[in-house]
Formats: C-alpha cells, structure tokens, sequence
C-alpha cells in the first residue's frame, strides 16, 4: 500500500517538472546535471575527481546550458529513481527469488545469503539498500548468480558491443529509410515508388527476431555467405544489425515519403521554383529539411525500439551484449543485474532523444525560438 | 501615359491561351482562349471572382503550371516562352519575370532566414558573391519598407508580420529587376490597411524600375488608382478590356457592372450594395454559350447558346457581350 503511494507520489512530481518554471529549471537542473556528472565519474575515478567534475558541471549547466537539455535533465532525475523503483516493485511481484533453486534452502542459509548481497525480503528497503549503495557507495551492487563480480563489471565489456551494433543499426534504418523515402516520394505512384513501399511494408510486418531468423536460415545455412551467430568481426554484425534496422528503416521510409510529398505541395516551394532555382536545388534546400522534421522527431522511438529489439536480437545471434544480461538477470531474478542494465539503457534512450530534441531545433526554427 | 493603346511590341504578349487540366472527373478547362497584352511599364490589372482562371493564366506565364498548356502562345519580348527548354526558362523566372503570390504566409520557406531567401536569388542570377549578396539583401528590405533591415535579415519569417512578409516576397521578386512583376492577390490575404500600404509600395516600384506589373485580383477597388488598363476574366475568359477610365466610367459587360456594383461606395453608408448572386460555375459544368448567362440580368436569344467574342466598343475597349454585338442587340440596350 505504502509502495502504491510511493509509485503515486513519484509520478505526480515527474508530471509536475513539466511546469517548473524557467528559473528553476535552471537551477534544479544543473544541481541534477551535477549530481549525475559526480554519480558517473566516481564510478570511473574516484571520489575526489567526482566532486571536482560535479562542481564544473554545475557551473557550466548553469551558465550555458541551453534550457531545452535542462528541461529535460529536470525530467530525468526523478524519472530515473522512478523506474529503479518500479522495476524493484515488479521484481518482487514475479514469482520466485534469486535464492531459490532446485535444492530446497533452508530458511537459515537464505536469511545469511539475503544479508549478504543485501536483498532483504521487502521490495522498500532492498530500493533504500539500492539507492544508497548508487548515490553513496558508487556502484551497481554484487550480482548474485555470477559469484564475485559486480554488475558494472558484467557490464562494461557488453556496454561498447551493444552501443556498436545499436548505432550501426541506427544508421542502417536511417540510409535505408531516407533514401527509400525521399526516392519514393519525389516519384510519386512511379514504380519506384510501389516497390520501395512494398518493401516498407514487409519490413513493418515483420519484427527484427523473425526477420533475424529468416536471415539466419538463407544467408548461414543455405547460402553459407556469413556465420550463423556469435561475435568478433564485420561479417558477424551485418545480420543481427539488418534484423535491428530493416522495421525502423520501413517505417522512415513512409515518414519520409509522405514528409517530401507534403512539403512538395508547398507553397514555398513554389516560390523557390518561381525565384528560377534548379529543381535539384528546390529538393535540397528547400524541400529537404522539411522532410527530415518528421523522421528526425521518430528517431527517439526507433532508438528505443532498436534497444529492446536487441534483447532479442542478440541472444538469437549469440551477440555478447548489454541484451544478454537482461535477459539472464530477468530469468535468474538476478535483481541488480536487472536495475543495472535498466538504468544503462534508460539513460541511453534519453541521451539520443536529448540529441534528437538539439537536432529538432536546428532543424525547425520555429521551435527554437518558441523555448527561448 | 497614353493609357488606352497596347504598345506596339508589347513585353508579355499572349494568344489563345488555354488550360485543360486532366483529372479523374475529366478535363477541366481552366482557362478558355485568354489574348492579353502588357507593354513595357504597363500596370495591367486582371480582375475576376476566385476560380475565374487568373492564377492559371499568371502560371502559364511563368510555365509552373501542374498540368499542361493545351494551345495558345506566349511571347515575352521577342521570344516563345513554350519553346525554350526548362534551363532556359529558369533563367527568365525570378530575374525576367518576378511572382509574389497571394499567402505570404506559406509562401516564404519557414526554415532559412529571409536574408537567405533573397540571397539566394542574386547568387543564382547576378553570380553576386555571399556578402555582396547580403549587402544587396539589406538593401533591398530597406527598399521594400522594412525597419532594421539588417536584424530583419537574418529572422525567420515566423517572426514577421503578415504584411512584413509580403513586403519580403516583394523585396525578393524585384532583386533582379525584372521587366515584368506578376502579382497574383499580393494583398488579399492582408488587414486593409495593410493592403494599402502594399498597394502603394508596389505603385513606387513600378515608377522606379520602370517595370510591367501584372496585377491579378478579384478587388475591383485596388486596380483604380493603380492600373493603366483593365482586362476582367470570367470562367477562363476574357470578357472585357479596356483602359482603367473605360472601365469605371462605361463598363460594357454586365459581369463587371456587377462587379462595380458590389464596391463599396465611400459616399453611401451601406458597405456593399449587391453581391453578385450566385457562383462562378465549375469549369467543368459551362453553357454552350455565355457563360454568365445564369447570372445575368440582360439574358436574352443568343446568350445561352453562342460564345459572343469581344466586340469592340471604343478604341482599346471591347467586350464579349451580345448587347454589345451590332447585328444583334436588341434595340433597348440597357446600357449604364
Ligand atoms: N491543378 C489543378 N487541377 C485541376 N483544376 C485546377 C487546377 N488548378 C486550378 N484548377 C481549376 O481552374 C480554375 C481556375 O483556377 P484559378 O486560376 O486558381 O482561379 P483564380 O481566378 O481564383 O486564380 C478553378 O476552377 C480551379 O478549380
Ligand atoms: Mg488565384
């Protein structure tokens, strides 16, 4: 019941930052930006590095910030202390604990493991346990299965193999999508433009792991151009990285498609062809930006999508990832393997939708001027 | 300025224009053998209710046309704009021929500065180089009546007025000086007394560059005070011409002495004094004949069935109504 509460109250707040004013805004969210600068760097260097850094952040987030990032930075913190606690409620809710196994263990010897790793039988303290070890102790906590090593160390070697087949994915949708999209729509209900969207089509039908799947059957078992699965060179990530890109990239392909035939109709741009500009000039001054607005604000949601398709994704390729301790930690009920690889993934979703929101108001003026 | 008399080599000569558009309820004919003349520095007013065919004609003229041109020429100076091909022709659109358009407020690229906009017109035309061309820009928007041009030059136009706006397309249509300025609506969409103003400044520019304006509107009250002559359309026609003092003062077709009627009288009280009943029709729904016939108040034996041509009713003024037509008309003519 408290929980209920707890979960309530911190809801209402993340709404509430939504009204902060912009004074505050700047001040709250260059303490926050602080305080996650100082979290980060102990954990890489040290406490006195830590202080040092988070003294700098805040003065620099103070002064420079633009008040777009620090609306956002207002945003996250609480947001992220949120899902660390909702994920600790729903660990609890699912059936089983990290210390049960096939062997009955006797009521003593679990009591000594739960103290040990610090996982007591109440959803609120192990959150209370969790979030002094993050804030004071600057670490990720013991993982329970795997004996003797704590998460940021199961992590960081995952960490660069799933932020490298992310981006490469990411990139694949977006080449694929955009030229896709804008050759379809400048030749509108040519053939082109049937076979891009059919293609399209296919791609939104099916999700990354039957894709990835199919793949595997044509190109490593029958045709035997690429290796079924693991990791290690170029030719192992081509597979899982299509599988990732081929849905996001159909549905930048549409985005973009509709994006160029709507800004085509324009009346600017008529007036660009008035002024006696080349139609290729037309294209790529006047009618490109436009077209890129609509698929640049889908970036976000294909960035989360390309992270959870890759929990998937990667235990199907045998790809040493961030997406195979997910899964392991969710099975094993390994909980703080489980937060650690949440908050990794959170705090890279809001990263790229952070670039995505700079690039946004580069791109539109509009927006720019209407947060100032 | 003698007024009345086209010039003998007029700058913008077009014959027989016409304009059928294939759409899926079949072709619409848009514009319906249109013969217009401008001479060099001439200030021609198009005047017709909307759907008359006067964006279709200015279009033709800048060949932007969606659909295709059926028949008809259209000569500026000595050249067949419909011969020359699309590089060529982009050299006569926006350095030869200047458009603003009716919304200024979509009409200007919501994502490049107004400076840019402009710029980029004197780089392509007149090769100026990036800071000459921004110096031309600013001077340009001072030109046109815009305070601060050199803040203003690098705002988007979001963060410009209505009018604002217009002036900017005006600024760009004029940077290379062209010879002939269409102005399609420039201030329909505008408060009125913005109107004026816009009104005004193009009157100034036309006296200064000494350039032909080819003013389309659907306002009978903008054209006096800044037309030499009047060609008024109706459903793709021409269905009068004449200089702006024929117009006024002996309007022969009963569609522009509807129009006149429907002024506003700044000496009566009442606003409007009679809208036109009814509606242009469709394009693709015209009479065999006149195709104000359903509007008209004169009907009588011919007009549902024969195109009247324009009939001449003084030098340089003409009219394509049968009232008009010697053999024809009946003796009481209901003329003014
Ligand atoms: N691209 C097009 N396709 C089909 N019909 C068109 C097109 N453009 C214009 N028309 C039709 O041509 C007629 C004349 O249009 P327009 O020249 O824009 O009138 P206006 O005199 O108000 O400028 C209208 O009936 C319009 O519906
Ligand atoms: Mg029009």
């Amino acid at each position: 019941m408290i929980e209920l509460l707890a979960l309530l109250f911190g809801l209402a707040t993340l709404a509430a930052t939504a009204w902060c004013p912009p004074r505050l805004t700047r001040v709250l969210g260059s303490l926050l930006f602080a305080l996650m600068v100082g979290v980060v760097s102990r954990f890489a260097f040290g406490v006195h590095v830590a202080l040092l850094a988070a003294a700098l952040a805040a003065v620099l987030a103070l002064r420079f910030f633009p008040p777009l990032v620090l609306r956002r930075v207002v945003f996250l913190v609480p947001a992220l202390v949120l899902l660390i606690f909702s994920t600790t409620l729903l660990m609890y809710r699912a059936p089983g604990n990290p210390f049960a196994n096939e062997r009955a263990t006797s009521p003593q010897v679990e009591a000594a493991l739960r103290a040990q790793y610090g996982v007591p039988k109440n959803a609120s303290a192990f959150f209370g346990i969790y979030m002094r070890r993050l804030l004071v102790e600057g670490t990720l906590g013991p993982s329970i299965k795997v004996q003797g090593r704590t998460v940021e160390e199961l992590i960081a070697p995952a960490f660069p193999v799933s932020v490298a087949l992310g981006l490469l994915a990411l990139i694949l949708s977006v080449v694929i999508g955009l030229t896709l999209g804008i050759f379809a729509g400048l030749k509108k209900n040519s053939l082109a433009d049937h076979v891009s969207m059919a293609l399209a089509l296919f791609g939104v039908s099916l999700p990354s792991f039957v894709l990835g799947a199919g793949a595997m059957i044509v190109f490593s078992l029958w045709l035997g151009w690429l290796p079924v699965a693991g990791w290690g060179s170029l030719r192992h990530l081509v597979m899982p990285a299509f599988a990732l890109a081929l849905p996001n990239a159909a549905i930048i392909a549409r985005l973009a498609r509709s994006g160029m035939i709507e800004v085509m109709q324009q009346d600017f741009v008529r007036t660009a062809r008035a002024k006696g500009l080349p139609e290729s000039w037309v294209i790529a001054r006047h009618a490109m930006r436009g077209t890129l607005i609509p698929v640049v604000s889908f970036l976000g949601p294909a960035a989360a999508a390309i992270m959870t398709g890759s929990f998937v994704v990667e235990v199907l390729f045998a790809v040493p990832g961030m997406g195979q301790w997910f899964v392991k930690g969710a099975i094993n009920r390994d909980y703080s393997v489980v937060l650690g690889t949440a908050i990794v993934y959170f705090g890279m979703i809001i990263l790229f939708n952070l670039l995505v929101d700079l690039a946004y108001s580069w791109l539109d003026p509009r927006v720019r001027s209407s947060d100032a | 300025m003698s007024g009345a008399e086209p010039q003998a080599t007029p700058l913008l000569s077009i014959r027989g224009l016409r304009v059928d558009f294939a759409t899926d309820a079949g072709s619409v004919p848009a514009v319906r053998g249109v013969d217009l003349d401008i001479g060099i520095s001439e200030t021609v007013a198009l005047v017709g209710e909307s759907g008359c065919g006067k964006s279709v004609t200015a279009m033709s003229v800048m060949r932007l046309l969606t659909g295709r041109i059926s028949a008809g020429s259209i000569r500026f100076g000595n050249t067949e704009l419909q011969s020359l091909s699309e590089p060529e022709m982009r050299r006569i659109r926006g350095a030869q021929i200047g458009m603003v358009f009716q919304e200024p407020m979509t009409s200007l690229n919501p994502v490049l500065t107004i400076g840019k906009q402009i710029e980029e017109v004197l780089t392509l035309h007149q090769r100026l180089t990036s800071s000459a061309a921004r110096a031309h820009a600013v001077e340009l928007l001072k030109r046109v009546g815009i305070p601060s041009a050199e803040r203003r030059a690098s705002q988007y136009p979001h963060e410009l007025s209505g009018g604002m706006k217009q002036r900017v397309m005006i600024a760009m249509a004029i940077s290379c000086r062209p010879k002939l300025l269409i102005a399609d609506e420039p201030t329909t969409a505008l408060d009125v007394t913005i109107q004026a103003q816009i009104m005004d400044l193009l009157g100034s520019l036309q006296q200064e560059l000494g350039m032909a304006v080819l003013l389309i509107t659907h306002d009978l009250g903008v054209v006096a005070h800044f037309a030499e002559r009047v060609a008024v359309m109706y459903a793709g026609k021409i269905v009068e011409q004449g200089a702006v003092r024929d117009i006024f003062k002996r309007a022969a077709h009963p569609y522009t002495r509807a129009l006149l009627a429907a002024l506003p009288d700044p000496l009566r009280t009442a606003a409007r004094l009679e809208a036109i009943p009814g509606r242009v029709p469709l394009p693709r729904m015209l009479p065999a004949g006149c195709a104000f016939c359903a509007r008209c108040k004169h009907v009588f034996e011919p007009c549902p069935g024969v195109l009247p041509e324009l009939f001449p009713i003084a030098p340089g003024h003409s009219a394509a109504c049968f009232l008009h037509d010697p053999r024809r008309a009946p003796s009481n003519v209901p003329c003014q």
